[in-house]
């Protein structure tokens, strides 16, 4: 099943990424994860017609990408992956909101079409946030930061499990589902009742393997506790990426640079 | 040193849904020993081993580790003397990156931070994995996932290492380099494999079982001469053994 | 289906994600108290094979459309509520991060929808009730579809509400759940039904692994309520708090601001500006909150379509088109210059390294 070979994919790229070792990588994943919360934040805090307030933000992500070195291609085509479901209710808006804001030429500009833009671009602000967090960071660090910052072990510890055995889970989900198209013939979908049984398959073994790593933790001496190194430190180069992004949000939240810039250039200062 | 002995008496298992896997399984390996055990599917071997480390616990009969019972106070100390590589790679490397995995026993005996570094170091070291020691465990490959299995072993310095199918799923070239490997341990060592020519390669003595019991136990030579017992036991000879399907010479 | 940030504000994302983020505490605590070890690669293992399972669709007799397993249910039946709930919320943390489903933010909402309700709210008072003491598979399969279908009503409202309460879709709220609740029908029944073909087909082949769901071991009612008093009680207080804080203060940031400047009035004001830049931005107001948003809301209670501003304040139109103008031209220069700025910093960073 292509979805599932491509969803292997896409881990395996992204995990590829959050390697890499610039001085974005090396940072103290604290601050990438705190500095990213006070970004979404302050991106969905705007009233649902703003717009041109929210154009300063793609800073942020922009210049990850280019500090990250990350290919901006492959960001902006998960970016377009948007959840549809956004869509779908967003679009509503344009339709049930059609007070005539103001006219650009014959075309009237209503608030539900600008409401709609506002949704579109923060979805992609937001999830691209999120994806470039994890482009920079890296799953497992982000678990660290976040038991660091206090979520409970045993939480951290199924986060990293969890994603351990996603790798693996997919893998032969994807053998499971190949092998049952290879001798269906051309006939498309897959019906519930085979359904059922390819998935209470896969949860059976699922079930095996989970006790043949337990036994594998016993074997070395697991007693329910993990104990991992922390090696990371939140310096000054920390403090200055938290601090310099927040106070740049905290001033785009309050002044709106595009309004501003828009009209110096056009003279409109009636 | 007497650590290193491991005394199986009259083992007999028996699961719940009343399959008997083990009955009456003896022997004593001592020091220093490279053994195989060897069986078709079902014979019982990996039930044997996981009595080696008190995962399974015997329905009757006795297991000793150097002068240890195996009990369930003594259990810790067992688990720390046998280190157990299992047949997967995928289920023993559970931790976010290779380093962390090594590290996962040492920190459970309790070591200290400089202490577990060390081993976790020595052990990559040993298994020619140092590279690896940052790499998440889904980024390596067949071969270097197994290396890093034993290191996650070695780590806890056991006296005795057991092997599930120490070959299973490696290339030709990655199941030569494992073996010269193996080869150089100088623990007690105990392997299940159906991989019969490693066996004839690392363990001088074999111990054949069948429908749970011990069929034959002695040097591997003899046993992979016993035409009759290999029939017997659904066992073949090792291909390097067999004679030559080219030139038609034996071996 | 997953709640998403652009749909959110602060106020109501927050209180969820507090209320959530303090039950993933509470049962965190709980399944370590348990001490059984076995769940821990167990719980892991089960959410990396939901996730899995997520991708692989089937066919909807008779529709031609295709769906695939939710599986929150199949989850509390196989774990119980605790570890369940917190395998849940595992994997919409891996779904937000990774696959853009929702958001950093929504999550708190994603994880009450899909993790909070099928483990303490129908399995408790749904499941447990019709599987009742003398279970048999039959029972099973009952319990198991009412629940699901339950369930998949109960998510999707909420989603409804987090949406409403928001304000950021202009949807109505009828129209939202007339839109929600029939669609979220079918797919409940279809859940119900693959969940139970699962839950059969490992019950004939390991019925040992549903002892937990068959035995009529009490749940610890109890606890469970704990757990949804605890819930409540977060998302109160913090609710209260972000509420309070929202109404007295349109904007919670900009008070916290005008408390650290000591400045009563921010907005407009361009408090480190010149007087000449605060009355220039005042006038060149893109989108002014409120005069706009009066007109737009008068609309749609009226239901006239199109109409209303313009005859209003027709005045208005030519100077709004200036300024929106140089509104648009300013987003468009913002734009181009955020990517400009990247595409140097990209050639600085390769030229150094």
């Amino acid at each position: 099943m292509a979805s599932i070979d491509g969803a292997l994919l896409d881990f395996k790229r992204l995990d590829q990424l959050a390697m890499g070792n610039t001085s974005l990588h090396r940072l103290d994943p604290r601050a990438k994860v705190l500095t990213t919360i006070v970004f979404i934040i302050s991106v969905i805090s705007f009233n649902k017609y703003e717009l041109s307030a929210l154009a300063p933000y793609f800073i942020f992500p922009v210049a990850l990408v280019a500090l990250g070195d990350l290919p901006p291609l492959l960001i902006v085509k998960k970016i377009l992956l948007l959840c549809p479901f956004v869509l779908m209710v967003g679009l509503f808006n344009p339709v049930l909101d059609r007070a005539v804001f103001f006219h650009l030429g014959p075309v009237g500009i209503t608030g539900g079409m600008i409401s709609f833009t506002s949704i579109v671009a923060r979805s992609v602000l937001t999830v691209g946030a999120a994806i470039i967090l994890v482009c920079v960071t890296g799953f497992s660090d982000i678990c660290r930061a976040m038991e660091r910052l206090g979520m409970p072990q045993v939480f951290a510890v199924q986060l990293h499990f969890l994603y351990r055995y996603i790798f693996v889970l997919i893998d032969e989900g994807g053998r499971a589902s190949r092998a049952r198209q290879l001798r269906c013939f051309g006939k498309k979908g897959l019906g519930m009742k085979t359904y059922g049984s390819m998935l209470g398959h896969l949860l059976l073994r699922t079930w095996m393997r989970a006790e043949r790593i337990h036994m594998a933790m016993l074997a070395r001496g697991f007693t329910g506790e993990f104990r991992t190194r922390h090696e990371y430190r939140f310096g000054g180069r920390e403090a200055l990426f938290l601090l310099g992004w927040t106070t740049l949000f905290i001033v785009f939240r309050f002044v709106n640079i595009s309004r501003l810039l828009g009209a110096f250039f056009t003279g409109n200062f009636q | 040193m007497s650590h290193h002995i491991v005394e199986i008496k009259d083992v007999h298992h028996v699961y719940p849904d009343g399959t008997a896997a083990l009955r009456g399984v003896s022997f004593r390996i001592t020091h220093g020993e490279s053994v195989a055990i060897i069986g078709a599917n079902g014979a019982g071997k990996s039930t044997l081993l996981l009595h080696l480390n008190g995962y399974l616990v015997p329905t009757s009969g006795e297991i000793r580790i150097g002068d240890t019972p195996l009990t369930k106070t003594t259990l810790p100390e067992i688990r720390r003397t046998v280190g157990m590589v299992f047949q997967e790679p995928d289920d023993q490397l559970f931790m976010p990156t290779v380093y962390d995995d090594v590290a996962f026993g040492p920190y459970n005996l309790g070591l200290p931070g400089p202490e577990v570094e060390k081993r976790v170091t020595g052990a990559l070291e040993r298994v020619g994995a140092g590279h690896l020691v940052n790499k998440p465990p889904y980024h390596l490959s067949g071969g270097e996932k197994k290396r890093v299995a034993i290191a996650t072993v070695l780590s806890m310095s056991p006296d005795i290492l057991v092997m599930d199918e120490p070959t299973s799923g490696l290339d030709p070239f990655a199941r030569r380099q494992l073996m010269a490997l193996l080869h150089d341990f100088k623990h007690t060592k105990i392997f299940t494999s159906h991989d019969l020519d490693m066996v004839l390669g690392l363990c001088e003595r074999t111990i054949v079982l069948h429908n749970g019991e011990v069929r034959a136990d002695g040097p591997t030579m003899d046993i992979f001469r016993d035409d009759e017992l290999l029939a017997q036991c659904r066992l073949e000879k090792p291909f390097s053994m067999q004679g030559c399907p080219v030139c038609g010479k034996g071996a | 289906m997953h709640m998403a940030d652009a749909l959110l504000t602060p106020a109501v994302g927050g209180t969820m994600w507090a209320a959530s983020a303090g039950t993933i505490a509470y049962c965190s605590n709980r399944v370590r108290n348990e001490l059984d070890d076995k769940k821990v690669p167990l719980m892991g293992v089960l959410g990396a094979f939901l996730f899995a399972a997520q991708m692989i669709n089937f066919t909807i007799p008779a529709t031609g459309s295709s769906g695939h397993l939710g599986g929150g249910l199949l989850l509390t039946i196989l774990l119980g509520p605790y570890a369940a709930y917190l395998t849940i919320s595992s994997v919409l943390v891996v779904q937000a991060l990774f696959f853009a489903d929702g958001g950093l933010l929504a999550l708190g909402c994603n994880i009450f929808n899909m993790g909070f309700i099928p483990a303490f709210v129908v399995y408790p008072l749904i499941y447990k009730r019709i599987i009742g003491a003398n279970p048999s598979p039959a029972r099973l399969t009952a319990a198991t579809m009412v629940a699901a279908i339950v369930g998949l009503q109960l998510g999707p409202f909420c989603v409804v509400l987090e949406t409403w309460f928001s304000g950021i879709s202009s949807l109505p709220f009828s129209t939202f759940v007339l839109l929600m609740q029939p669609i979220h029908l079918a797919i409940g029944a279809v859940e119900g039904v693959v969940t139970a073909a699962i839950l059969s087909f490992v019950f004939k082949a390991r019925p040992e692994i549903l002892r937990t769901a068959l035995e009529a071991r009490p749940i610890g009612n109890q606890s469970v309520r704990n757990v949804v008093l605890a819930f409540l009680a977060a998302a109160i207080i913090t609710g209260g708090f972000v509420s309070w804080f929202a109404s007295e203060n349109p904007d919670g940031l900009e008070w916290a601001i005008a408390k650290v400047t000591g400045k009563e009035e921010l907005k407009g004001s361009g408090y480190w500006f010149s007087d000449v830049l605060g009355s220039l931005q005042e006038k060149t107001a893109f989108l002014p909150d409120y005069n706009f948003k009066k007109p737009a809301e008068q609309n749609m209670s009226q239901d006239q379509p199109v109409a209303g501003s313009r005859e209003g304040q027709p005045t208005d139109d030519g100077s709004r088109l200036g300024t929106s103008v140089s509104g648009l031209l300013g987003t468009f220069m913002v734009l181009v210059l955020a990517l400009c700025g990247g595409y140097l910093l990209k050639k600085r960073n390769q030229a150094a390294g």
